[in-house]
């Protein structure tokens, strides 16, 4: 499919979801809630069937944080970024994408370890590189830590 | 993670036991906890983080200039190659390219780099599996091609060598005659390769049929690089997306449908050969001209997201960054191959015996500290 047609995909989802071109790939802005059903749509529709996520990961912009999922299809050869924004920053919370792409659990442990975002149903949601009693999610930007050194 | 308070047996009588931090096997600090039924594997959970230092944030702080060299500290194997994504990220942002001479030398260094990696890699595969021999064998032309990087990039493990823009500068005068010395020494010896470890029946059945990977699961768990390839996945970046020129150059993608051991070890044995394949291509044909394209002192990527994929010997690796106009990146994400191969060792050693697991992590080809990076 074109960038085109999968914007009209979306929008026929969920007609609130944003889009943004100017990068290079299609990005698609949607509210962290509506996440999940998109998801495996994504992946189970026979003309998108963005089988591989390549990339997870999240920003912390400050006043929200940015879920950003990089898909890209084996057989159509197409990308697609989704980000999820999750507005509630002092207890962030979505769904985990586990069930759809065997490679999430990590990255999405990594993730809840560096930035503290909770996903909900993950069969093992625990830290992954720090140790357990760590406080903090160094990745947040209003994260401190008196042996951090400014260059 | 309380290691010694949990209970050595299980309720329903599965054995636990850690192997790792300290293992030779693990070729580094990973900690894997096996849930074990006799000798055959029930479970296993790998626990990471022995050797995480933060690079992400570290490189929040630095400058466009100085995050790549934290990244040679990744996975120290491919240092070249870690360095060439960022470099080519930074050059995303920038909308400049490398000049036509230092491409060429880049994919000269990349290939020299994987072929150095998928030595040791063999040699250690070897060492996990009881031939000491091989490492010998292996480590007789790595060190040819490490007095080359010594040559003209001044070190031999994190060479620091690409700058946005192109290389930090020129090759040395002998480059050219010592890369075909090497070529030709490769190519004479591979043979003895095969010989001393492929056919060997003790290698043989400790890896044919042991942790298979099935295509859907490959794709799946994110899985790259030769790892991926050997279970039939097409997965090579320099084919998919080509970057540097790797659509000039002509080589095969090496696919192997069987998923287990054996392929993971043919793939890469293979691998060498198209490396070899591709630096004969060019190493008569570098282009005259400047080795470094102009760039500003201090640079500054405009607002945005720019995200860059190379393959490293062992697969795919992402750079993403995230900028806010500032001198220093927003935000970096480095999606590395080890992290989300190793995500797929519970999947295939599940029913395998405690030996197998050794081969199949040997096969895996992990660098620890380009999974906690």
């Amino acid at each position: 499919m074109t960038n085109e047609e999968i914007k009209l995909f979306i929008s026929a989802h969920i007609p609130a979801a944003t889009f943004d071109e100017s990068g290079e790939f299609l990005n698609v802005i949607i509210a962290s809630e509506e996440l999940l059903p998109i998801m495996k749509e994504l992946r189970s529709n026979r003309d998108l069937e963005f089988d591989y996520l390549f990339c997870l990961t999240c920003i912390d912009w400050k006043d929200h944080l940015m879920m950003v999922y990089h898909l890209l299809s084996k057989k159509h050869r197409h990308v697609i970024v989704i980000k999820a924004k999750i507005t509630d920053v002092n207890d962030p919370q979505i769904e985990t994408v586990c069930g759809i792409w065997k490679t999430a659990e990590f990255h999405e442990r990594e993730v809840y370890d560096l930035f503290g975002v909770k996903f909900i149903n993950h069969p093992d949601l625990r830290r992954i590189f720090l140790m357990d009693d760590w406080e903090g999610w160094p990745l947040r930007k209003n994260y401190v830590d008196e042996n951090m050194i400014e260059i | 993670m309380s290691l010694l308070g949990e209970d050595i047996v299980t309720e329903d009588g599965e054995f636990v036991i850690n192997m790792g931090p300290q293992h030779p096997s693990t070729h580094g600090v990973l900690h894997l906890k096996i849930w074990l039924d006799g000798e055959t594997i029930k479970r296993v959970q790998p626990h990471l983080g022995y050797i995480h230092r933060s690079i992400e944030k570290m490189s929040e702080n630095l400058s466009y200039r100085n995050f790549i060299f934290a990244t040679s500290r990744m996975d120290y194997l491919s240092a070249h190659i870690n360095n060439e994504a960022c470099a080519l990220c930074v050059e995303k942002g920038l909308q400049i390219e490398a000049t036509p001479r230092a491409q060429v030398i880049r994919i000269l260094m990349a290939e020299l780099t994987r072929l150095s990696s998928h030595q040791l890699w063999w040699g250690c595969t070897g060492l996990d599996l009881g031939a000491v021999t091989p490492f010998f064998y292996a480590f007789r032309e790595r060190e040819a091609i490490m007095e080359i990087m010594e040559e003209t990039c001044g070190a031999r493990l994190t060479m620091n060598y690409m700058v946005p823009g192109g290389v930090m500068y020129d090759i040395h005068p002998n480059f050219q005659k010592r890369v075909k010395d090497v070529m030709k020494q490769i190519k004479n010896n591979l043979h003895e390769y095969f010989e001393i470890l492929t056919g060997n029946v003790i290698f043989e059945n400790r890896t044919k049929g042991v942790g298979y990977l099935s295509k859907e699961d490959a794709i799946s768990y994110g899985v790259t690089g030769p790892t991926g390839r050997a279970s039939g996945v097409s997965c090579d970046v320099r084919k998919w997306f080509p970057y540097e020129g790797y659509d000039k150059v002509q080589f095969d993608e090496i696919l192997d449908n069987c998923g287990d051991c054996y392929a993971r070890y043919m793939v890469r044995m293979k691998e060498m050969d198209q490396s070899v394949s591709i630096i004969e291509q060019l190493i008569d044909n570098i282009p005259e001209g400047d080795f470094q394209t102009k760039t500003k002192n201090v640079i500054k990527l405009p607002k945005g997201e720019f995200y860059q994929r190379v393959e490293t010997a062992r697969g795919e690796l992402g750079v993403f960054i995230v900028s806010d106009g500032a001198a220093s990146p927003y935000r970096i994400k480095y999606r590395s191959p080890n992290f989300s191969n190793l995500s797929a060792i519970d999947h295939m050693a599940r029913g395998a015996k405690i030996g197998d697991l050794i081969a199949i992590m040997a096969t895996l080809d992990l660098v620890i500290p380009d999974i906690d990076r």
